[in-house]
């Protein structure tokens, strides 16, 4: 295994891509080194980002869009107060994977980028509308966040491809965000079901945009627009709220493992559905 | 051979060595550097035996390479004692009985002296999840968290 350090995004474009053999990036290491030192997985390159000017650093674009770069740890998204009252789902999704010592080195793109289904950050930043920003040898490129699962395991990206960061929009008027998931367990595991709900209202406190999110219940992290739809025009009444719960619930197609059964799955679905747009209505209405 | 030198600074020495891309910072610690009080657990992050400070931020010795750590910081349980003095968290240690076998304290001591550093005054609860990584299999937890408790008390009255 070759140890690279490039210094330049683009540079690790062209190693990813030339260098001979297989390859993998490095950031907070906490996927990468468990399939390394358990002999599934040892590439024959390590391209470590994190010496990459910006790769640490979250920053605000001139239009109010946040960057967050593709080295930053949990611990420092967490410690980042203007990003945690802005965006509180998906800071709280970060900060429920894994222990103080993880948050401490696994990074929001390492999540995204291991393809996992139950990944937990993946539908709060699908219900936030993220993007990330892709470098190659041949350019940049942004891609919608929701575009990047294919199926478990697996991404959309291509060999040579890099994510230098994601971008959560600037957060708007009346709107927030919020992440639920279900576990046996109160920390230390792989989301049963995971759920994210970003919700804009009206003066008045009706839903004019909603977007809804599910992990662990299909092959991928996928957007609900069905069960948004319902929640457009409407507060969060009983009835909605039930209509919510049913559609998120029709909406997954999971397998059955030892965490949880196909009907226990689809049930907790619509259960978070329901609990995570409450939180995310009254976040909104503050 | 692919052996990269790697210079960085651990409990405040300047030290160097040199390491196969592949080895861990655990790995570099231990069988380099011959600093033995960070313990292999599991080896994949879940136990938190090798915890030590990188740079001010806790982590597991056995999630990070050994070259990762270039021009960095590393902080391990041998530098938390002042030479026979031993730090707050060993004395309430050994006081309370906070350990039996002992591979899991050199962990908890980096963990909590990190917490300490950061919340003085953290509550049980707060002390229980930052601990969430720290797998002990023979105490039961709560003289552990008995020690730790009673030190944070001491230590915010020390000043």
């Amino acid at each position: 295994m070759k140890y690279h350090s490039p210094d330049s995004f683009h540079a690790a474009a062209e190693i990813s891509a030339n260098a001979p053999g297989s390859t993998r990036f490095l950031a907070g290491g906490t996927d990468v080194l468990v399939q390394l030192r358990s002999d599934i997985f040892t590439p024959d390159n390590l391209i470590d980002i994190k010496n990459i000017e910006g790769a640490k650093a979250i920053n605000r674009s001139a239009n109010g869009d946040w960057n967050i770069g593709a080295a930053v740890s949990g611990a420092e998204m967490n410690e980042n107060e203007e990003l945690k009252s802005e965006w509180p789902g998906i800071v709280e999704a970060v900060d429920l994977i894994g222990s103080t010592q993880i948050q401490g080195r696994a990074t929001l793109v390492g999540n995204l980028c291991n393809g996992s289904p139950a990944a937990d950050t993946v539908p709060a930043l699908i219900a936030a509308d993220a993007s990330v920003a892709v470098q190659s040898p041949n350019g940049e490129r942004i891609m919608k966040v929701a575009d990047v699962p294919r199926s478990p395991g697996k991404t959309n990206f291509q060999k040579g491809d890099v994510v230098k960061n994601v971008i959560v929009p600037a957060k708007k008027n009346k709107s927030s965000d919020a992440y639920l998931r279900f576990i046996p367990r109160t920390e230390m595991d792989i989301a049963v079901v995971g759920c994210g709900v970003w919700l804009q209202l009206s003066a008045d406190g009706f839903i004019v945009s909603a977007r809804i999110s599910l992990g662990a219940v299909a092959p991928t992290v996928f957007k609900v627009d069905s069960a948004a739809d319902i929640l457009i025009g409407k507060q969060l009444d009983d009835d909605t709220l039930h209509k919510l719960a049913a559609t998120a619930s029709a909406a997954c197609n999971p397998i059955t493992d030892r965490r949880g059964t196909v009907e226990y799955r689809t049930h907790i679905a619509g259960v978070l559905a329901e609990r995570t747009a409450k939180i995310a209505y009254q976040r909104a209405g503050v | 051979m692919n052996n990269i030198h790697v210079r960085t600074k651990v409990n405040g020495d300047e030290v160097d060595f040199l390491c196969d891309p592949r080895e861990t910072l655990l790995d570099c610690l231990r069988d380099k550097l011959h600093l033995t009080g960070s313990k292999e657990g599991c080896g994949t992050g879940d136990c938190g035996a090798c915890s030590v400070v990188l740079e001010g931020r806790l982590v597991c010795a056995c999630l990070v390479l050994g070259v990762e750590v270039e021009g960095q910081t590393v902080d391990t349980v041998e530098g938390i004692a002042q030479g026979q003095d031993l730090h707050p968290l060993q004395e309430k240690f050994i006081k309370y009985a906070a350990l039996q076998c002992g591979i899991c304290t050199p962990g908890i001591l980096m963990a909590t002296k990190n917490l300490l550093e950061r919340n003085p005054n953290p509550t049980e609860t707060e002390v229980r999840y930052w601990l969430a990584g720290n797998l002990c299999r023979c105490t039961g937890y709560d003289k552990i968290i008995r020690a730790i408790m009673d030190t944070a008390a001491d230590m915010r009255e020390a000043g």
